[in-house]
């Protein structure tokens, strides 16, 4: 599409497949949309199917989906005690359908989802969302005890708080802008040293030879991509527990 | 320069004024969009005009994703794992409920081991008292019976021997009337004789 010229931006640019517009504004079905139905239908096909069978000792696949449930179990008991224990299904289908959106993204020609900004913030809203009408429901204003940690000495709390007030404010956008800019940032380094490989490999046997450094270092980026793939999922997840924590015990910490 | 159709259409209707100032933003800020051919120009995590269908596709893949595991995968992997750990507790309960058994059985058998012990012990015991008591009784009475026939003995050898005292005496006394006879040749009376022969004799 840009010519002979590797673009290691054009990847994210969203495209329409059924142009859908209601009230005026656009709703689209893009590339984007059918890889945020594919994570769905991915994950869910692979957890449905893989403990279908029921099997009494589990062969591999069904581990799988057993050991991320008992991971994540482990990590909300953990993060946010047995009362956060309501919260399962919210951070399973979190770190499950990050996890995929960012596996998936590491497929050649797939689309990243989790790579704009705007899921990513719709995702931390949602967790931060969650937290904030859960905390409230169940404790009232008591849930403001929040910013409030116990055992500071009260002319400290004229320091800590606002600082806990910022810290809480910043919140959704460091749990959404880590996401989006780690799966952003590289998925275009990885474009941009395959596209070395390539314009290097263009000018003549120097340049092949040349070729090769990048080539390296794009199959050793292309493996620590995966891991960040795993790692944000992961990360998302803990961060998504410890919120719960405080919605289920607020002045807790 | 190539967008598609759909996409070049939707930048139009959202107004050319707002496209063109969020292009020349992020034109400064980047300074990659410019050269890398996209018609709007914006970057496109930062292009606001497909948010509204990102959200919307966003909130029913996941909200279905949400349903789907809160429903239907997260109950059955719970109950996958909720059965193993069922049927690991009763395998372990029985196993242990068979080894009490075991243990049971052993110790009866103990038991009875040591009563057969006892019991084999005693009749040993009681046939001993039991042989011993009949040597005893058999040797008493062969030693009654065996002093009667010594007594009895004993009586007959007295009655002899009285008997043969008596016979000494009447032959004392003929044997010294013959000798009387032969030596003075005259007669003594026989009471004489007799009451000599007692002297002698003691």
């Amino acid at each position: 599409m840009a010519g002979d010229k590797v673009d290691p931006i054009h990847q994210f640019v969203v495209n329409k497949i059924v142009p859908i517009e209601i009230g005026g504004i656009d709703f689209s079905f893009t590339n984007a949309s059918l890889f945020m139905v594919a994570t769905l239908v991915v994950a869910t096909a692979f957890l449905y199917l893989t403990t279908s069978t029921r099997s009494l000792v589990p062969g591999r696949m069904q581990s799988v989906s057993e050991l991320s449930y008992d991971f994540i179990a482990k990590l909300l008991r953990e993060g946010a005690g047995s009362h956060g224990m309501k919260f399962f299904p919210m951070v399973f289908s979190l770190f499950m359908f990050i996890l995929t959106a960012n596996m998936l993204g590491m497929v050649p020609y797939f689309y990243t989802i989790t790579s704009q900004i705007i899921v990513t913030a719709a995702l931390a809203l949602f967790v931060i969302g969650t937290v904030l009408v859960y905390g409230f429901y169940k404790h009232g204003l008591g849930f403001l005890n929040v910013f409030v940690p116990s055992g500071v000495p009260v002319i400290l709390l004229l320091i800590v708080v606002p600082i806990e007030i910022i810290s809480f404010l910043s919140r959704p956008v460091s749990l959404s802008v880590r996401l989006f800019a780690n799966m952003l940032a590289g998925h275009i380094t990885l474009k941009v040293f395959a596209g070395f490989v390539a314009s290097l490999g263009t000018l003549g046997a120097l340049g092949i030879g040349g070729a090769v450094l990048p080539l390296i270092m794009t199959v050793a980026l292309t493996g620590l991509e995966f891991l960040v793939a795993f790692l944000q999922a992961y990360v998302f997840a803990v961060l998504t527990c410890m919120y719960l924590n405080d919605a289920v015990h607020p002045g807790g910490h | 320069m190539i967008v598609t159709s759909a996409y070049a259409q939707s930048t139009t209707t959202e107004g050319a004024e707002t496209h063109d100032a969020a292009a020349g933003e992020v034109h400064t800020e980047t300074g990659v969009a410019h050269e890398g051919g996209h018609g709007s120009g914006v970057f496109p995590p930062f292009d606001s005009s497909t948010f509204a269908s990102q959200l919307l596709w966003l909130a029913i893949s996941f909200g279905l994703f949400y349903l789907l595991m809160s429903k239907v995968v997260m109950p059955r992997i719970g109950s996958i794992l909720e059965t193993r750990q069922d049927t690991i507790a009763r395998d372990l309960d029985d196993a242990s409920r068979s080894k009490a058994e075991a243990d049971a059985a052993i110790a009866a058998y103990e038991q009875e081991l040591a009563a057969a012990k006892a019991k084999g012990n005693a009749i040993a015991s009681e046939a001993r008292e039991a042989a011993k008591a009949k040597a005893t009784a058999d040797r008493t009475a062969v030693e009654v019976s065996l002093n009667n026939k010594i007594s009895a003995a004993e009586a007959r050898i007295a009655d002899i021997k009285t008997k043969a005292l008596a016979d000494v005496g009447a032959i004392a006394e003929e044997t010294a009337t013959a000798v009387v006879e032969q030596l003075i040749g005259g007669k003594v009376s026989k009471a004489e004789i007799a009451s000599a022969v007692k002297a002698s004799a003691k």
